[in-house]
């Protein structure tokens, strides 16, 4: 590393020595020399930095997706149907001459959308009932608890699709029965953290000052289980992007003419003998970003735990 | 919430253990129960359509609205409504199916067997190649073939398993003919052989009908395998770990020292160890089936209990959906304990 660093410029290598320093100066420096050996750690788990590289790129794409397609989302070209993939068409066209692979690019930004909404709503929401819970314990621990083991007891998909049967079929509709069977595992974890943090020495001290509980657990717990409910959150998006997809598939979520992948690859059934590319595209643009936020969350979570090495 | 919270205070002395015990499982599986209809019960109220209009229709006379209402028991307070729910639902009373005409329990009673079939053999498949490849990648550690291993079951945790049906349909079934296309079987082998159990694999078998069992293998295997890949990737994960905290341990070293074989001792020693832990696995892996049989069996046109819940959804039959969704919730509730009770049974550490 510091041969790499001393082969940079005289601001990199102080950036280096400063954030490798022995003694700290400053809260900001203490939390981002934090940062920057987890960074190192993460930098040589090489499955997890391909994971991070696709998922760089499909924000990116997703934010350039007006520069990078070749044709709007549903510009039709009635004398190209079904047309396999070609110089004109890279990932060939759909039953309306849709071109596929303008269509997966418009598409990334609502499945980044939904896997987005659905962390933003889900994580406080576990992290509040799960840090709550086990914070003041007795009873509203009991309740709480209970509440959550029953969301656990049905599979997420079926509890999502029961939800958007009685929503009514949709994108919002998609991401609040996600997010309504993501909560739980959230709260799940963040109490389990809170557990060990309650008993720990600096929340008797700040007890003793007369904080109240309200505070302890917003300003002392709360920011204790941020990272690992991070980590599950992060692990679940695969989960999540699949549950997404799914419903569209089902024709329960996003609704054509959306470009969403799951949508596309519900049409693209009917085409399938035929025209394989329809259903064959969506599908591997679903695998590959699951399998991204797979690769970033395992190498996320051996950053932030190690116990698991 | 009562009952649990009283299951958790210590109990009068004279109470045997068991029975304390016992009551504090029964205690968490009726709050549980309660729960699950709950929340069904909530699910049902959320729906936008007005439930009177969608059995009398919109142009019905006000007086035919009003008398449905109250057969309904909408007029009822909520508390009284829930009553009713429950004693339905616990009666297996879940009215009817209007996009099928049937009552929904003769349907669930129908499609239920074949969802079994097709669950039993994904789970075998997920056992019989999981269960080895974790142990080889335990064993190899670092090698290629736990790399292999995991690169594998990586892709089974991450692929869309409807998109795997599609793809496999495609190749398997259309460019290769090698497998049957969607469905239990072909059409002119469709009752030949009477259902007793449910499943057409046993009952061709036991009437000794070989052309139905074969023509009822090619039209399973795709969706079995497709479906059992993705509890492969889990029970071969989850088979490694166990193992590799086996292998770590100094009986197996000491028995290696004593001179007994490699594989003797990965067997005999080790694998016995891990069995317990293994079937807890095994039976939330099966419950996870359940929920990847849905999308499957829409994919493949499998006549099972997936297919029947998304129709449900797709013609808004929500008797059916409610119905649907509590069982799920039932069996899963109902595997969890039965794991859990194995576990109990089986590992004496934990006596």
């Amino acid at each position: 590393m510091s041969a790499n660093a001393a082969a940079a410029g005289p601001h990199r290598r102080r950036l280096h020595r400063w954030l490798t320093a022995e003694v700290t100066t400053s809260p900001q420096q203490a939390s981002l020399q934090r940062l920057y050996f987890g960074w190192l750690r993460f930098r040589r788990n090489p499955l997890a930095m391909i994971g991070l590289s696709i998922l760089l790129a499909l924000i990116v794409i997703a934010l350039l997706a007006p520069w990078l397609a070749h044709y709007g989302s549903n510009d039709q070209d009635l004398y190209a149907r079904l047309k396999p993939p070609s110089a004109a068409h890279w990932l060939g066209t759909d039953e309306l001459g849709r071109d596929i692979y303008s269509r997966l690019i418009w598409g990334s930004r609502i499945t980044l959308y939904i896997a987005c909404l659905v962390a933003i709503i889900a994580a406080p929401v576990g992290l509040i009932v799960g840090t709550t819970s086990g914070y003041l314990g007795g009873w509203t621990d009991t309740v709480l608890m209970r509440v959550t083991d029953i969301f656990l007891s049905f599979p997420g998909l079926v509890l999502a699709l029961a939800f958007v049967a009685a929503l009514g079929p949709g994108i919002e509709n998609a991401v609040i029965a996600i997010a309504l069977t993501a909560w739980p595992p959230i709260a799940r974890l963040a109490r389990a953290e809170t557990l060990t943090i309650r008993s720990s020495d600096y929340i008797a001290a700040i007890r003793i000052q007369g904080a109240s509980p309200l505070r302890i657990i917003v300003k002392h717990v709360m920011p204790m289980c941020v990272p690992s409910v991070i980590v599950r959150i992060t692990l679940n998006m695969a989960g999540i992007i699949l549950t997404a997809a799914g419903l569209g598939f089902l024709g329960l979520g996003a609704q054509p003419p959306s470009p969403e992948w799951g949508a596309m690859l519900s049409t693209g059934r009917q085409y399938l003998i035929g025209a394989w590319w329809l259903a064959a595209m969506p599908g591997l643009a679903i695998l590959l970003t699951s399998l991204a936020f797979n690769l970033f969350g395992d190498g996320l979570r051996d950053v932030l735990d190690p116990r698991t090495e | 919430m009562t009952a649990a919270a009283e299951g958790r205070s210590p109990q009068p002395r004279r109470l045997p253990p068991w029975v304390r015990a016992g009551w504090r499982v029964g205690s968490s599986i009726v709050v549980t129960l309660l729960g699950l209809l709950g929340l069904t019960f909530f699910i049902g109220r959320m729906l936008p359509i007005d439930p009177v209009i969608a059995i009398v229709g919109e142009q019905a006379e006000q007086s035919t609205y009003d008398m449905v209402y109250k057969q309904l028991g909408l007029d009822r307070p909520l508390y009284v409504q829930f009553g009713y729910f429950i004693r339905d639902m616990m009666s297996g009373n879940f009215g009817q199916a209007l996009f099928t005409g049937n009552r929904v329990i003769d349907d669930l009673r129908r499609v239920f067997p074949a969802t079994i079939e097709l669950a039993t053999f994904a789970i075998c498949i997920g056992v019989f190649v999981g269960v080895p490849v974790g142990m080889l990648a335990a064993v190899y550690r670092g090698r290629a073939i736990d790399h292999v291993a995991r690169m594998v079951g990586l892709i089974g945790y991450s692929s869309p398993t409807f998109w795997l049906g599609l793809m496999g349909l495609v190749i398997f079934y259309a460019a290769l003919g090698w497998v049957g296309g969607p469905g239990r079987l072909d059409v002119y082998f469709i009752d030949v052989v009477d259902l007793v159990t449910g499943s057409v694999l046993i009952d061709s078998a036991i009437a000794g009908e070989w052309d139905v069992f074969r023509n009822a293998f090619s039209h399973i295997v795709l969706p079995g395998s497709i479906l059992g890949f993705a509890s492969m990737a889990y029970i071969s994960r989850m088979t490694r770990s166990f193992m590799l905290e086996q292998l770590g341990q100094e009986y197996v070293i000491a028995a290696r020292v004593k001179g007994l074989s490699k594989w003797r001792v990965i067997w005999r020693h080790a694998f016995r160890n891990i069995l317990v832990q293994l079937i807890t696995v095994i039976a939330l892996a099966y419950a996870f089936l359940l929920e990847g049989a849905v999308l499957t069996e829409t994919v493949f046109a499998w006549p099972g209990f997936g297919r029947y819940l998304t129709a449900g959804l797709l013609a808004g039959d929500m008797n059916a959906v409610l119905a649907c969704t509590l069982i799920i919730g039932l069996i899963f509730v109902g595997l969890n304990l039965l794991s859990d009770l194995l576990y109990r049974l089986l590992d004496p550490r934990t006596r």
